[in-house]
């Protein structure tokens, strides 16, 4: 029981920490949604010349590999920050998919141009049918030639408008297939979409795109995939934490400095106890949130999968609950677009209904329960 | 980081287990487990012999008082331990409560009279601190202690004294001095209930049990050499054991045990063709206390280890208090519920009704050891500093 960081991991942490401090402040976030690509390559390059986006890539592979803790610390950065960049898109997600499936040759060819930020890759797996059953697409991959032809639309593609690769998920007979496909690859259509909490994401039509055999990661991925999904979720509930941890901390400073009835409102005890509340559901998450980091590399998939449901119904509930008390604490302020406020909000929206909501996560621990 | 115990809390998680198996009496465990608390007293002594032979019997205390000098983890796992094997818990009142300050504070004879025979359960303690007046506001209690030559001169009320019908000693919160700030005149005593003078009176509680009690003090005579510490500093005292060992705080070791009942009882009851835990509504629900069980668990760990490292250890306290208690209530709810209308018919020491009065007894769990709104304005000052 140990539950603490190494050196590498804090620094990882403050180094992330003090960029975004020093280059990612409100005011820029603010800058950065308002342009039309709504993320900064800028600094999605100083990114990769921190290493940042090398963390999941294993050190044979020239990358950090600094494991499932090290991404927590990140993402938690990530999170705090609200940043619009594809890092869990991209860093985490597509990286882990060719690390995890890819040969040596696809690694060699695309892992060094993520490393970098050059190049930007994403995993286009959801679609309409895969709300309560990750694993059930309708998209197909049929031989052709050597080759392959992919139709099927993809929903919701967090960054694929940002991302050179697409790296799409399709059944072969009853086998699923992941297959690398260039963004402006003929027959590709992105349909862009933003974000309840502003990120741009797109949907995919894939009208009989071609791809080459040497496009094909892996043989049947069902099982890498899911295994790939837990690693993001994980990530995505690190995220998570961090915005809750900020929005809880804005909230306590707001109570301070509001002054109504010639005190400030966090003298009230109605308030206090809603804080105290918060807190307890920020604690708790937090623990969760170590849990799905630590298990989310479980080579047994139902403790594998329990764990990740358990984080996500806890922390689905808890940013919820922190969230909206977060507003509402805030009073008519917190309905504003100019505080941070509402915009932890809508991140921890997103949060709640991405990757499976809370009751299907509930559903899915329940059918293990004994 | 890592979230599972070491091969060394390992091995002492499993000699645990194996002395439960060998040493806990059969009609003990049979009787907690039936919720039988019929022998309470002769139970609790029993087993803390049993433990103390074996040298468990104060597993927080250091080695040079006769503890364990054990980890906070190896506490943590030992409790847990216990109350999965459905051993009776030790007695708080002298173990956890007066032995701590007593190490701390106690003169050295004090330390000599009473520690050992605490330890080898020859002594039975209870507490002295509410009263009708003063619950939540300790601080105002108004139990006055006259001093007359090399005695005091006790004379008040205390009110939900917990077992103090069994009790051989009571330690007591009183006041020597009116004319100061609440906190200020305050003085603990160490009183043997056989003293002339003392009326303890049973509270009947809501689920008809007596495990309460209110104590009436009329000119009760207390030798001075009985105070701890100096006079008039008592609540410092009071604080001190009040944020002592609060290792097992949030009962993680009990909320297993009986989410582990609620699960097995749950299975053998069928609606529609499949058990209630399959139910996706009652199953549901088990489910989501499970998952917070789980957090609090990891949240548990991650207190034990900053005391450990020696970061704030405090106020998280009145965190795993109130998470602790609402998940217990939460469970015997659902035990209560799982039985449906058959939970009505209702005899307080019958086992058929052992869930609807733990259900009962239990609303005292959000109220004792500081109600959770207490715990709540304890967060809201300490850790959020509002």
């Amino acid at each position: 029981m140990d539950f603490s960081f190494n050196d590498e991991q804090q620094m990882l942490l403050d180094s992330t920490r003090r960029f975004i401090a020093e280059r990612y402040d409100f005011e820029h976030r603010n800058h950065v949604r308002a342009t039309a690509d709504g993320w900064s390559r800028d600094v999605w390059k100083q990114f990769g010349e921190l290493g940042l986006l090398a963390i999941n890539i294993p050190e044979a592979d020239g990358g950090i590999g600094a494991g499932s803790v090290g991404t927590m610390l990140v993402s938690n950065a990530m999170g705090e920050g609200l940043l619009l960049e594809p890092f869990l898109s991209s860093a985490v997600l597509a990286t882990h998919a060719i690390v995890q499936l890819g040969s040596a040759q696809q690694r060699g060819d695309w892992l060094p141009a993520l490393a970098t930020g050059e190049s930007i890759a994403v995993l286009a797996h959801d679609e309409a049918s895969t709300r309560f059953d990750v694993m059930h697409i309708e998209t197909q991959a049929v031989r052709s030639g050597d080759g392959w032809r992919i139709t099927g639309r993809k929903s919701l593609v967090y960054h694929a408008p940002a991302a050179n690769l697409l790296l799409v998920s399709a059944r072969v007979d009853k086998e699923i297939g992941l297959f690398a496909v260039p963004t402006d690859a003929a027959g590709v259509t992105l349909l862009p979409r933003t974000t309840v909490d502003e990120q741009r994401a797109a949907d995919i039509v894939l009208d009989n795109v071609a791809a080459a055999a040497s496009a094909r990661l892996g043989e049947d991925v069902r099982e890498a995939l899911q295994v790939v999904l837990d690693q993001g979720l994980a990530a995505l509930c690190a995220e998570a934490f961090g915005a809750m941890d900020r929005i809880l901390a804005a909230t306590i400073e707001y109570s301070r400095s509001r002054v109504q009835f010639g005190v400030p409102i966090g003298s009230f005890q109605a308030l206090q106890h809603r804080m105290a509340e918060m807190l307890m559901h920020l604690e708790q998450a937090r623990s969760m949130s170590y849990l799905a980091t630590l298990r989310c590399t479980d080579t047994d998939p139902v403790a594998r999968r329990t764990a990740l449901s358990a984080a996500k119904v806890l922390m689905g509930q808890a940013a919820r609950y922190i969230g909206q008390q977060a507003v509402q604490l805030h009073g008519g302020m917190g309905m504003t677009d100019e505080l941070e406020v509402s915009h932890y909000f809508k991140r921890l929206l997103a949060f709640e209904l991405r990757c499976g909501t809370t009751d299907e996560h509930l559903a899915v621990y329940h059918q293990q329960i004994r | 980081m890592d979230l599972d115990f070491s091969t060394v809390e390992l091995a002492f998680r499993d000699e645990v287990r194996q002395f439960l198996a060998a040493e806990l009496p059969a009609d003990i465990r049979d009787r907690i487990v039936r919720g039988d608390h019929s022998h309470v007293r002769e139970d609790t002594i029993r087993w803390q012999k049993i433990l103390h032979a074996k040298g468990w019997g104060a597993p927080a205390w250091p080695v040079e008082f006769g503890g364990t000098g054990w980890s906070k983890t190896q506490q943590y796992i030992f409790e847990t331990e216990c109350a999965l094997a459905d051993a009776p818990a030790q007695l708080a009142f002298g173990i956890k409560m007066v032995a701590p300050v007593l190490m701390r504070y106690g003169s050295t004879e004090q330390q000599n009279r009473f520690l050992p025979r605490i330890r080898a359960a020859d002594d039975w303690w209870c507490q002295g601190y509410s009263e009708p007046g003063s619950g939540s506001d300790l601080a105002s209690l108004k139990m006055k202690a006259e001093r007359d030559g090399d005695e005091y001169v006790l004379n008040g009320q205390k009110a939900w004294n917990t077992l103090g019908h069994f009790a051989d000693w009571i330690f007591c919160l009183v006041r020597t001095d009116s004319s100061a700030k609440p906190q200020k005149g305050i003085s603990f005593l160490l009183i043997d209930m056989k003293t002339s003078g003392i009326t303890v009176r049973p509270t009947k509680l809501l689920d008809g049990s007596f495990e309460v009690n209110e104590i009436w003090f009329d000119n009760v005579r207390v030798p001075v050499t009985n105070r701890v510490g100096d006079e008039n500093e008592g609540w410092t005292y009071a604080k001190f054991l009040l944020g002592h060992e609060r290792t097992n705080i949030a009962g993680i070791g009990w909320s297993k045990r009986e989410l582990r009942r609620l699960k097995s009882d749950s299975a053998k009851v069928s609606k529609d063709g499949r058990s209630l835990l399959e139910d996706p509504v009652f199953g549901g629900r088990i489910a989501q206390v499970e998952i917070e069980l789980t957090a609090l668990e990891i949240t548990n760990m991650r207190v034990i280890f900053d005391e450990a490292a020696k970061k704030a250890p405090g106020p998280e306290a009145s965190m795993l208090k109130i998470r602790g208690t609402e998940i217990m209530q939460r469970i015997s709810e659902l035990q209560m519920e799982l039985l449906g209308a058959s939970a009505l018919a209702y005899a307080h020491d019958s086992d058929d009704s052992r869930a609807t009065a733990s259900y009962l007894n239990l609303r005292k769990l959000t109220i004792f050891g500081g109600s959770n709104e207490i715990q709540r304005n304890i967060i809201a000052h300490m850790i959020l500093k509002l």
